[in-house]
């Protein structure tokens, strides 16, 4: 066991689990405002009542995804000092803009939004959720600039002199075609993640309420208390998770062909391609010998990668082998076929277990049509709540496959992983911090989780009392810590 | 004036602004079990008086260390992975204090709730120490070799010296969040606060001054930063004097005063240099060799000019609505949510020992 092994692992374990948070936080921040904005409108109670649920639940949320969000930023001189000596140049430009434009924007306007009900007039207030919500989004857009540069350098030489890249172009490398289209499939997919876990927690408070009543008949309840507001949720679930459902498996295929192009070795590896094809078939299932370098178990849908990849049934798509080959004449010997079981699976699992959450949101839209049709059987309210965890690990898998199929390169063509790693950093130290931030995240994930689900069984009327009769001006509850 | 210079003012600015922000936070945080009782509403007043703006003061940080990373790579390269330990410490700590903050008042239970104040003492207490003694380091140097890989131990971080940084910082942010305490809680909070402070002033007073003192004599930059160490020392005596004075707005300002002269002194002490090398003077990092080129000098220089008054303005203007003083009625609230009655009920039982 080396230092690098268990510096990967850190970098793994903190990343993902970040990344549990981040989609919530960019798609509910966006949820919240708009519920906040219908209130303002309509002055609706159910409204105000929903805008506190969902955001209470959101910035549950939001505080994980924070306080993970820091150790990135260290995590790069601390772990890979020589990755970022190398890159800084150009890759700590993208963090730089993203620490002021955007962290500013949001912890601002967080506070402002949490301690301001009272304090703020209603739009001015209103205007604070819609800011964290811009902030989020400019903040994914700069780091992931950054993470698509890693694949996709553009913009910079590499000094002869000092041996680092330098920036020679920031337009290149903020409008790089990987950076924009890797935002749209990130943050789609992180929408489809905060509509499903709207969905989640509105088929929870339907199914538990109507579990819970006389008639014991899943959907045809009397009117409930929150019945009117978790059935418009759910719709807007629903709404919300098709929407940027579609604009996911878009943007994916546009993932696809950029991959054939500047990432030929990552494709080839998650289709398990030893070597290249023309018509190039759609592997459904393989079990490979990474050992031989080639399938003797495959079952494939024919021609179908190479239109996936080229937008031409007869397109090429290169093979492992061959890339292999061709990259030993050109970067010197090595080994340059990532780990091709883990791309292989992890790139099926998320288009998998994404398609579910779609799929979830395409029926549920179906089942609850026209004003008061609801679903009565008790598999679609466990098949919403299940795809809100099928959503995040889909995020995941998308992101291992990204991360996992780039290697062996941190900057691809330019920089090794294995080159990119802190020397003066020894493998007891590694494995001190990485044994203090599981167990420290472990803990704090069972604790956030059970804060979730006590707020969720609480319900609205919880934090936002329901309307007496006679009244018409809604209280706002107080917010402080 | 050369950009790589113009960005080490920059990023002296940040860690600066970071120190005079977050300092009386941490402080808060410090001093918040010395505020109240187990589960009381004063403890809830101290950090509601910080709850609106600490997250915005740590971005700071988040920004310094950005601004390293794209002016100074080698800089943020070797410092991060030189400082391993407590840095990792550092941040474990900030998440547990950011956590807490957010989760402590998420369920009535006073088991709970005194937890979540432990992770806020140790998670501000902590940082507050071991960044002075992150600081003190870069001013004495560290073992580093000829390709700028600190090979300097834990234990070499702990020298006097930099235990005394540790000192300094950690007594003077309690300090600095004493007053800011007394500034901006009114109640028993603010008796409590004023008390502590002048406690806390006889630790922070000797031991802020001892480390200018150690600093100008052993590293300072002589006549350059001469001034800067007495301003920092006058306005701390000026601090405490106005404290027991109850002139709190101007004791306030003169800790601010204090801890923006103190790390002004620590940069202007370190330039031209940013990490030295005790193993070999030639092997260190100076402001020269470690920067950015001059192009990715120039992007970032444009960005901090357009960005950063818009973000001075808004961080600022979040102050000003935030002005008011926090009470135990500000927290409960008028309005009475299911928790609210419940948890004041409780704090009223059994009253407050006098402050």
């Amino acid at each position: 066991m080396e230092a690098l092994e268990l510096a990967r692992w850190q970098f793994g374990v903190t990343t993902i689990y970040h990344f549990l948070f981040v989609p919530l936080t960019i798609g509910l921040s966006f949820i919240v405002a708009v519920l906040q904005t219908l209130w303002h409108r309509t002055g609706r109670h159910e409204y105000l009542q929903a805008t506190q649920f969902f955001g209470k639940l959101f910035l549950i949320n939001f505080a994980m995804g924070v306080v993970t969000g820091i150790v990135q930023e260290f995590q790069f001189g601390m772990n890979w000092s020589e990755y970022s000596r190398f890159v800084g140049d150009v890759f700590g430009a993208p963090l730089a803009m993203e620490a002021l434009l955007a962290f500013f924007l949001e912890s601002t306007f967080i506070g402002l939004w949490i301690f301001g009900w009272h304090r703020l007039p209603r739009a001015v207030h209103l205007a604070c959720i819609w800011l964290v919500a811009i902030g989020t989004n400019l903040s994914a857009y700069f780091i992931l600039a950054a993470n698509a540069w890693m694949r996709h350098p553009v913009g910079y030489t590499v000094n002869e002199e000092t041996g680092r890249a330098e920036l020679t172009d920031i337009w290149a490398v903020l409008s790089n075609d990987q950076a924009w289209s890797t935002y749209l499939h990130t943050v789609s997919a992180a929408f489809v993640t905060a509509g499903l876990f709207v969905v989640a927690v509105s088929a929870y408070k339907l199914w538990r309420n109507s579990h819970h009543n006389d008639t014991g008949v899943v959907g045809v309840t009397p009117p409930e208390r929150d019945f009117a507001l978790f059935r418009g949720a759910l719709k807007v679930g629903l709404v919300f998770t098709l929407a940027a459902g579609m604009l996911t498996v878009f943007s994916g295929d546009h993932q696809a062909k950029l991959a054939a192009e500047y990432e030929p070795m990552k494709l080839a590896a998650a289709e398990a391609l030893w070597d290249t094809e023309e018509g190039a078939a759609f592997s459904a299932l393989a079990v490979g010998d990474t050992e031989e370098r080639y399938n003797p178990v495959d079952i494939t849908v024919p021609h179908v990668l190479s239109f996936l990849a080229t937008g031409e049934f007869d397109g090429q798509v290169h093979g492992m082998n061959n890339l292999q080959e061709a990259y030993e004449e050109y970067y010197g010997p090595g080994d340059y076929i990532p780990n091709v079981f883990v791309v292989y699976w992890s790139f099926r699992l998320m288009m998998g277990l994404g398609g579910f959450g779609i799929a979830v949101a395409a029926l549920g839209l179906y089942l609850t049509r026209g004003k008061e049709r609801m679903p009565t059987g008790r598999w679609f309210y466990h098949g919403a709540m299940l795809a809100l965890p099928a959503a995040l690990a889909a995020n995941i898998f998308g992101w291992v496959l990204t991360e996992m199929g780039r290697q062996p390169w941190t900057v691809h063509g330019e920089l090794l992983t294995a080159a990119s790693v802190s020397p003066g950093v020894s493998l007891n130290t590694v494995a001190m911090s990485l044994a203090g931030f599981t167990a420290v995240y472990g803990v704090l994930f069972v604790i956030e989780v059970g804060l979730l689900l006590k707020y969720i069984k609480a319900g609205p009327s919880h934090l936002v009392p329901d309307l007496e009769k006679d009244e018409d001006e809604s209280e706002i509850p107080h917010f402080s810590y | 004036m050369d950009l790589a210079v113009i960005w080490f003012i920059a990023i002296a600015v940040l860690w600066t602004g970071y120190f005079v922000l977050e300092g009386f936070d941490f402080g808060v945080g410090t001093l918040m079990p010395f505020m109240g009782r187990r589960d009381s509403v004063d403890r809830r007043v101290a950090i509601n008086s910080i709850g609106p703006v600490w997250d915005a003061n740590e971005v700071w940080l988040i920004t310094a260390i950005g601004a390293m990373f794209a002016a100074f790579p080698a800089w943020y390269a070797s410092t991060l992975s030189g400082f391993y330990a407590p840095l990792f410490l550092i941040l474990i700590a900030l998440i547990l204090r950011g956590v807490a903050f957010e989760y402590r008042g998420k369920r009535d239970d006073s088991t709970w709730r005194a937890r979540w104040d432990m992770a806020i003492f140790v998670g501000s207490t902590v940082p507050a120490f071991l960044w002075g003694v992150v600081f003190a380091n870069l001013l004495r140097g560290v073992a580093m070799n000829a390709d700028h890989i600190v090979t300097a131990s834990v234990m070499d971080l702990f020298t006097p010296y930099a235990l005394f940084g540790g000192v300094a910082t950690l007594s003077l942010f309690t300090l600095h969040g004493a007053i800011f305490l007394t500034l901006k809680t009114d109640g028993p909070v603010r008796v409590r606060a004023r008390r502590a402070a002048l406690w806390t002033a006889c630790v922070a007073v000797p031991s802020t001054v001892l480390f200018l003192a150690w600093t100008q004599y052993a590293y300072g930059g002589g006549a350059r930063t001469l001034p800067l160490v007495l301003i920092a020392a006058a306005a701390l005596v000026g601090g405490v004097a106005a404290a027991w004075r109850h002139r709190e707005g101007w004791s306030f300002t003169c800790t601010a005063v204090t801890i923006l002269a103190m790390f002004a002194a620590v940069f202007a002490s370190l330039f031209p240099d940013v990490l030295p090398s005790t193993t070999d003077p030639a092997f260190g990092l100076t402001v020269a060799n470690a920067s950015s080129a001059e192009y990715t000098l120039t992007v970032m220089t444009w960005v901090a000019v357009v960005f950063l008054p818009l973000v001075l303005l808004y961080q600022g203007w979040s102050y000003w609505v935030f002005r008011r003083r926090v009470t135990g009625e500000t927290v409960t609230g008028e309005t009475v949510t299911r928790e609210g009655p419940a948890r004041s009920e409780g704090d009223h039982r059994r009253p407050e020992p006098a402050a």
